[in-house]
């Protein structure tokens, strides 16, 4: 109903405008073939104008900062590595907040100060060597440090360090919701493809039933992370493009179906004490406060009513008609409440639903020449 | 060759021979009336559209899934009681940016200016081919007639994003869209691409074959140089779009693997194997990145021109503002990996394409102070092309600006795809583009057309889009660094996003404003076209050389002799000189120095 009010306003607007303009024009005296061409009138105005503007600009960032800039995302990042992503990001902005400030002054200012006046000559200056190689010399100096700063950043994020002995999860993606394998006790995913999918047998993810080490896998739809310990994520995706974003975590990456990436990060804060976290807390504050007055329309839609902060697995890549809504709730707890919650988990061999004769066929066509493929399959992930 | 003919046959004003209805508006040859049938198909028509589809958008993002009248009416079984289907929101977006990259801002930008200006500037009769130009704008209007008939196929237009990556565009049971929508996105693209290559080609052969006699390269103005460089980057990128097409055409309908492998969906495992769909972006931004200059340079020229025009001053550094168009061409061939950070590729790339991206924010740094610096101690007409001018500065330094963020890949992976990414570029190349075309259509109206437009329903039309281009696209920043991710049909599944749901209203009252606004636009040029006052040979005291046609349109532009050069474009309020401007085709004075630029 707002909408259609908006709409009806915004339309009645129009006409009054189209109207307005008509009126307006014709109104318009002189026959001066040349009176459509900026007088000193219009130079002062839009002089002015321009000097409004530029409050205008500046207006505009104030309120945005004001309003939008404490949002705790830019913020309270819950890994390792997002401080410095976060610090990057604030040099940067400041960098750019500065730059911003300074040229959009002088442009509106200029075209305020040195608006025409009949008869005035402008001054024929062409050129200058010295100036423009100092803004040739200023930003090059700027983007240097700005490049050094982020390629160490980008590194350090990326070079995922083997030797910290990271625990292995797979994210796996698929129109329209995530899964996640973890490896196991022997930290090591068994092989899988998509042409080893059997809806029949639940094997959802195309795991090789036949490697010994998918065996003590583990399939979850929540993502349940142990604070402080490093975590290797490896994302494949069966149908198309998605991409894994956990913006809490400072962390995204494609899903690639027919490759496995791989991304990297330690989570440092648990969900509880996230949700203690008094920006978090602000900020879950704000947004009830907010879904109490639509109140009937979300009760209406079925979904819970009240808002309790969580860290969130988004898909961040056009991936089809709900991709708006593939989700994945992540969870960090400690250590112990994790090994509470995997150990309840089926592993992958005991969540197959397999019929007692079915599963002798499988053993029989599990030849050698397989067997090797997959091992050299496995080194290639590895590697990679 | 055609061009010669003409430099005898048109010596007798170029009224000899009886053009028929058909020759003279509908397969015209004539650069100029080319133009016209660009700018009204691809900025017109074509923007409209564009328009009209980001509005329903922001209407569907600031009240999601509420019943509307306008769904209802122009959405039809797409909108089942007035609520926008998700389906067809991605079309939307899909149809959106494909429009208003392709048909709005480089065909309709440089097929209109490239055509008007560069045989007007450098002193031609006509374009090098007139019969490959006008090829050239059918092949471009039957690309539009497809991609609007997409529309009316049984599943609807192509829904994947306007980078239609695969296996999303390839595979119809992944979306409805990604059936014979998809086939005709990419029938309409290929032939798009075919007209856009004869168009630059055409550019290329008549800026270096067809100068008047002392139109040297250092004496072209800014203009030129801006559509000649952009014509050279589209014959180089766009043919690889046109391969990257072909390959999906392949995959999607003769059963190859190019970009698909390991595919399971609705049940069952497909063909596919060894593809892969990083290959096509690879590709796609092959064309994609440096797409995003042909949009903005020609954008660039225009303003150069009608800066230094209107500031009544040399433009400031000419010799490095050509190296700094010719920095960011060579540059935008070897950062298209940027869009692609963390799409799987590895890392080691991901520092040299940052390393590539951030080097473009140099010369971009050099062109803008080169503008402010051109401003300074002017004597400045404020006509409306003179404000859209000034508003492009700004909206290139604010866009431009979030850059060097997107442009680092460590920034990169918590803001890409987000609404940050959505507001970088329109405000640095669709908003600074889309302010180039109407500085652009201001400023040369006269030309085309013979009459002058209202300037003061263009202070209107600027003031306000102005002001509702920043409130839409400044506070977007701050949502994509909330973590919004783009392309979602409505956010009322993530409560976590539920604050920023009132910046998105806001947005959206701001965006119908600037919408609505360019019904002022829309009636000023149409009803100035046919009642404007009547346009003098020079309203603008310019420099260049289609000030000197006469106002009325010639098959071959100049009735007799075409002018030589003496100087470059922008003697503008030159000690010695009585008016404050000296057009190019007037002889030094005795003793006068050519500036050494």
């Amino acid at each position: 109903m707002t909408a259609f009010l908006t709409l009806i306003i915004v339309l009645f607007i129009a006409v009054a405008i189209w109207q307005m303009v008509k009126i307006f024009d014709l109104a318009q005296v002189g026959s001066d073939s040349n009176d459509q061409v900026a007088t000193d009138k219009d130079n002062k105005l839009n002089g002015y104008l321009m000097m409004g503007f530029l409050v205008f600009i500046y207006a505009i960032t104030i309120a945005s900062f004001w309003y939008l800039g404490d949002l705790p995302l830019m913020s309270n990042s819950a890994s390792e590595h997002g401080p410095q992503i976060d610090n990057l990001m604030i040099i940067s902005m400041v960098v750019i907040f500065i730059v911003q400030t300074f040229t959009q002054f002088l442009l509106h200012y200029f075209a305020y100060k040195y608006k025409g006046e009949k008869g005035r000559k402008a001054l024929f200056y062409a050129d200058n060597n010295t100036l423009e190689a100092i803004w040739t010399f200023i930003p090059v100096v700027v983007l240097a440090g700005l490049i050094i700063y982020g390629l160490f950043t980008w590194t350090s994020i990326m070079n995922i360090d083997e030797s910290e002995d990271p625990m292995v999860i797979e994210l796996y993606a698929q129109q329209f919701n995530w899964k996640a394998r973890y490896a196991g006790e022997d930290n090591t995913l068994g092989m899988a493809n998509v042409r080893l999918i059997d809806i029949d047998r639940a094997n959802i993810l195309g795991v090789d039933e036949s490697d010994p080490y998918a065996q003590d896998d583990i399939i979850t739809t929540e993502l349940h992370l142990p604070v402080g310990k490093p975590i290797l994520f490896k994302m494949r995706s069966q149908d198309v493009l998605h991409s894994a974003y956990m913006p809490h975590f400072r962390a995204q990456m494609n899903c690639v179906p027919g490759m496995i990436t791989q991304f990297g990060f330690t989570p440092t804060v648990t969900t509880a004490d996230m949700r203690q976290n008094p920006d978090i807390v602000e900020k879950v504050s704000n947004i009830n406060a907010l879904r109490l007055e639509r109140k009937e329309e979300i009760e209406a839609k079925g979904q819970e009513l009240l808002y309790e902060f969580d860290y969130l697995l988004l898909c961040n890549k056009i991936c089809g008609k709900s991709h708006y809504n593939m989700q994945m709730k992540i969870i960090v707890e400690t250590q112990e409440e994790y090994d509470a919650w995997i150990s309840e988990q089926k592993t992958f061999k005991n969540s197959l639903i397999v019929a007692e004769e079915k599963m002798d066929d499988i053993i029989t066509v599990d030849d050698e020449s397989i067997q090797n493929e997959n091992e050299e399959a496995r080194e290639e992930l590895i590697v990679n | 060759m055609s061009a010669h003919a003409d430099t005898h046959t048109h010596d007798d004003h170029g009224h000899h021979h009886k053009e028929t209805f058909v020759t003279k508006y509908i397969f015209s040859q004539d650069h100029k009336m080319i133009a016209k049938q660009y700018l009204i198909t691809g900025v017109l028509i074509m923007g409209i559209i564009g328009i009209l589809m980001s509005l329903m958008m922001r209407l569907q993002i600031a009240w999601p899934e509420q019943p509307n009248v306008v769904f209802e009416a122009l959405l039809g079984k797409w909108a089942p009681d007035g609520v926008m289907d998700a389906d067809i929101y991605l079309a939307l977006v899909t149809i959106h940016g494909t429009l208003m990259v392709f048909f709005v801002l480089t065909a309709g930008l440089s097929g209109t200016f490239s055509n008007l200006l560069i045989p007007l500037q450098i002193g031609a009769r006509d374009m090098a081919s007139g019969f490959l130009n006008m090829i050239s704008y059918w092949l471009f209007f039957l690309s539009c007639v497809i991609m609007i008939l997409s529309f009316f196929v049984e599943f609807g237009p192509a829904a994947a994003g306007w980078t239609i990556y695969p296996p999303l565009s390839a595979l119809p049971m992944a979306q409805g869209g990604s059936g014979m929508g998809m086939t005709l996105w990419l029938v309409s693209m290929a032939i798009f691409i075919a007209s856009s290559l004869l168009g630059s080609l055409n550019y290329i052969v008549t800026v270096i074959n067809l100068r008047t006699k002392g139109m040297s390269m250092t004496r072209l103005p800014l203009t030129i140089w801006a559509f000649f460089v952009t014509a050279i980057i589209g014959v180089i990128s766009f043919p690889v779009l046109l391969s990257a097409a072909l390959l999906l055409i392949m995959d999607r309908s003769f059963g190859t693997s190019f970009f698909l492998s390991d595919i399971f969906i609705q049940g069952e495992v497909l063909h596919y194997q060894g593809g892969s769909p990083v290959l096509f972006e690879h590709l796609f931004w092959f064309l994609g990145h440096p797409e995003v200059y042909i949009v903005l340079l020609p954008a660039l020229g225009i303003t150069s021109e009608i800066i230094a025009t209107n500031s009544r001053k040399p433009i400031f550094g000419y010799r490095a503002m050509v190296m700094s168009i010719l920095a960011i061409a060579f540059l935008s061939t070897i950062v298209w990996g940027h869009h692609m950070f963390i799409s799987g590729m590895n890392p080691f790339l991901g520092s040299v394409f940052t390393f590539t991206t951030l080097l473009i924010a140099i010369p971009s740094a050099v062109k803008a102070f080169n503008y402010i610096t051109t401003l300074w101690k002017g004597n400045l007409q404020m006509n409306p092309a003179m404000l859209f001018s000034i508003g492009l500065v700004s909206t290139f330094i604010t866009g431009g600006l979030t850059g060097i963020i997107l442009g680092d890949s460590a920034l990169d992976i918590n803001v890409h795809d987000t609404y940050f990414v959505v507001a970088h570029f329109h405000l640095v190349m669709g908003i600074s583009a889309l302010y180039g075309v109407f500085a652009g259509i201001y400023h040369w109206f006269p030309k085309m057309f013979g009459r002058m437009m209202n300037k003061n329903l263009g202070y209107l039309h600027f003031w306000i889009t102005a002001i509702s281009a920043y409130g839409v696209f400044f506070p977007m920043h701050f949502i994509g660094m909330a973590g919004l991710p783009r392309r979602y049909y409505t956010n009322s599944n993530f409560p976590l996003f539920d604050d920023v749901a009132n910046a998105n209203v806001i947005i959206t009252i701001f965006a119908l404003i600037g919408g609505t606004v360019q019904l002022v636009f829309l009636y000023n040029f149409l009803s100035s076209i046919f009642f404007g006052k009547k346009a003098v040979q020079n309203p603008w005291k310019s420099n260049t050389l289609e000030w000197t046609t006469p106002v009325e349109h010639l098959h071959g532009n100049w009735p007799g002799e075409i002018p030589h050069v003496h100087r470059w474009a922008y003697d503008y309020s030159k000690p010695g000189h009585d008016e404050d401007f000296v057009p190019q085709n007037i002889p030094l004075k005795d003793g006068e120095e050519e500036l050494q630029h």
